[in-house]
């Protein structure tokens, strides 16, 4: 067992799992393996991954993909992440989805540093047809996204959604500007966007954000492609926040709720591991 | 003097300072250190198993082993050609390339600011036409830089865009052409193979072109950036890496493997937003920082 154990280690690390991550993981497992005396089975290693599988989809888990919208006033959705991730296309992804609702969500451009951020905000508006709210002259996101959130008020939007700048989580004054962005607006769902193919600083970057915000969700993007989104796993153990949604593409219907039993597989690329169990 | 350097030490390194002996305990350590600057499994066990043979039952410090594995990842690292490439008779035609958002456009922007500095005269290429406000957002770099920009329409043609880019920089004079891409994942062959059009349209203008592919790494990337690597350079044939997103927390170990697999070097890193924010790679400064704590 110690060397089924040893290739499940390795098998999370090169799937970007965090080293203190996988190392929690691992003992967990462990001792779940232990209790249920893995050795006396018929099948030990089939049965150290059924293991494993059943820990990540927990560790994942549970699944919320609602984004809890209020009847009282309008819903202010904010999204934010390191530079990149995909927030402003996931903008557009949320707006799609709401739309098949019959909801009509404004959008806030409040990304005042990345060039051609407002405009590319304003595109996607365009494409999917909701409005969006934008302030070229002004140098302060605060007062954008209030003044935001007023319109949706004024113009009875149900839903607003704030797209952030990006930014670092050891950037401190960007850090304290979206600080300042939470405490004035009062968002009620704040999403973590993180990409798909992030690696072991995750836990680093994650834990900065939650600690800055107290975020309500997490949506990975970019699994569309080969990177097996380890680094979801270190999320959610830091954060200990639902994970909403995974992006798939660039277009917007390219948003599905998450399923743990999917991650889980994908993590841990069941095939390879357990061929790699029978010949250990 | 002596006596603040002791006061300002963490009481536990004045028993580390006694050397520990190397057995699991100090190797796990060390691994933890190495797999945490994404270098990945591969090489993270080469190096603790090189630190066992040597140094197995031995009383060490464990500062001094990472020293010494710095050094060795140095000279790994140096390389011969890491300047930008340059075509004999101008314009030296650069391609950039890479997975969606990992900093593509920023990095033609600085690179572009550089060059031009330098007393370059440069053409840029708004060769993404896919993603809301992609030309806009080159078309303010261009605008900042003050160089002249070549763009289509919305959903053009990029190898069109590309071809006509060449075109301009050959018309002006220009030093250097500098065409931005479409991010994609290197898993959608249909967009691989748009690369593959890219370079031949290229080449068709002016032939041997492009001189310089650039394959742009997001520095937080983690074993992905090796698929990455290979699918890019299969279907774009990379001549060289920017490391972008540098100045985080994230350490970019994933470049070694990448360099010993693919033979490709690093180039520049991005170390922010700004115009000047990019370097030149330096190997000694990059190990330095990869292991420290
Ligand atoms: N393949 C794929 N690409 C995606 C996905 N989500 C976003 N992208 C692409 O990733 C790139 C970056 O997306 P943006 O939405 O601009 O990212 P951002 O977080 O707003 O970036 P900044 O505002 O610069 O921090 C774009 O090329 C998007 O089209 C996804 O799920 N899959
Ligand atoms: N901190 C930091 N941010 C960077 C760096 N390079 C790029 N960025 C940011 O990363 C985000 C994405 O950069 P882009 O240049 O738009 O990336 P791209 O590869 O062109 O993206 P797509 O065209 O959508 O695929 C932007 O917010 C940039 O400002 C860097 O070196 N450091
Ligand atoms: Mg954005
Ligand atoms: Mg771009």
């Amino acid at each position: 067992m110690r060397d089924g154990l040893k290739i499940v280690e390795e098998s999370l690390l090169e799937s970007d799992v965090s080293y203190s991550v996988v190392k929690e993981f691992m003992t967990h497992v462990s001792e779940k393996a232990l209790g249920k005396r893995v050795l006396l089975s018929l099948r030990p290693q089939e049965e150290l991954v059924r293991i494993v599988h059943e820990e990540l989809v927990e560790t994942l888990g549970p699944v919320d993909s609602s984004l809890h919208l209020r009847a009282d006033r309008p819903t202010i959705l904010m999204l934010c992440g390191l530079q990149g991730s995909g927030k402003t296309t996931t903008c557009g992804k949320l707006t799609q989805m709401l739309r098949e609702q019959q909801i009509e969500p404004l959008l806030v451009a409040a990304d005042l540093q990345r060039p051609a951020a407002i405009e590319q905000l304003k595109v996607i508006g365009e494409q999917l047809g909701v409005p969006v709210h934008t302030e070229t002259d002004h140098q302060d996101p605060v007062k954008v996204c209030q003044n935001g959130v007023a319109r949706a008020q004024r113009d009875g939007n149900r839903v607003v959604i704030l797209d952030t700048a990006g930014r670092l989580a050891i950037d401190e004054e960007l850090m304290a500007q979206l600080k300042k962005i939470d405490r004035k607006v009062g968002p009620d769902q704040v999403y973590l966007v993180v990409d798909g193919m992030t690696g072991q600083d995750a836990v680093n970057s994650a834990g900065a954000f939650n600690d800055a915000l107290e975020l309500d969700g997490v949506i990975m993007t970019k699994l569309d492609g080969d990177a097996r989104g380890g680094a979801l796993l270190s999320v959610k153990q830091v954060t200990g926040v639902p994970v909403k949604f995974i992006g798939t593409g660039e277009r917007f219907d390219a948003l599905e709720p998450f399923r743990p039993e999917g991650m889980a597989s994908r993590i841990l690329q069941m095939g390879d591991i357990v061929a790699a169990a029978r010949e250990a | 003097q002596k006596t603040r350097r002791v006061l300002g030490t963490d009481i536990r390194d004045l028993f580390k300072s006694e050397g520990r002996l190397v057995d699991d305990d100090f190797l796990g350590e060390l691994f933890a250190r190495l797999i945490r600057t994404d270098m990945g499994t591969g090489p993270a066990n080469k190096i603790r198993e090189e630190v066992a043979k040597q140094y197995r039952g031995r009383v060490v410090h464990l500062e001094e082993v990472i020293q010494t594995i710095t050094q060795e990842i140095r000279s790994q690292l140096s390389q011969d050609h890491g300047e930008l490439a340059k075509n004999d008779s101008p314009p030296t035609v650069v391609l950039v390339v890479g997975v969606n958002g990992s900093g593509k456009t920023t990095s033609i922007g600085k690179l572009s600011h550089y060059l031009h500095a330098n007393g370059h005269s440069l053409v840029l290429g708004a060769g993404d036409t896919f993603r809301a406000a992609a030309v806009e957002q080159l078309t303010i770099w261009a605008g900042r830089i003050g160089c002249e920009i070549v763009t289509g329409k919305s959903g053009a043609d990029p190898a069109s865009v590309a071809y006509q880019t060449v075109d301009k920089a050959i018309e002006v004079g220009a030093d250097y052409a500098i065409i931005d891409t479409a991010g994609r994942l290197q898993t959608q062959s249909n967009l691989m193979q748009e690369l593959q059009k890219i370079r031949k349209v290229i080449d068709k203008r002016l032939p041997g072109a492009p001189h310089e592919v650039l394959l742009v790494l997001d520095a937080t990337a983690g074993q992905n950036a090796i698929s990455q690597a290979k699918g890019f350079s299969e279907a774009a044939g990379c001549t060289g890496i920017v490391l972008a997103k540098l100045d985080g927390s994230a350490k970019g170990g994933v470049v070694l493997p990448i360099r010993e697999q693919f033979q490709l070097p690093v180039k520049f890193v991005g170390l922010g937003e700004g115009m000047e924010d990019m370097a030149a790679f330096d190997p000694d400064s990059f190990a330095d920082a990869l292991l420290k704590g």
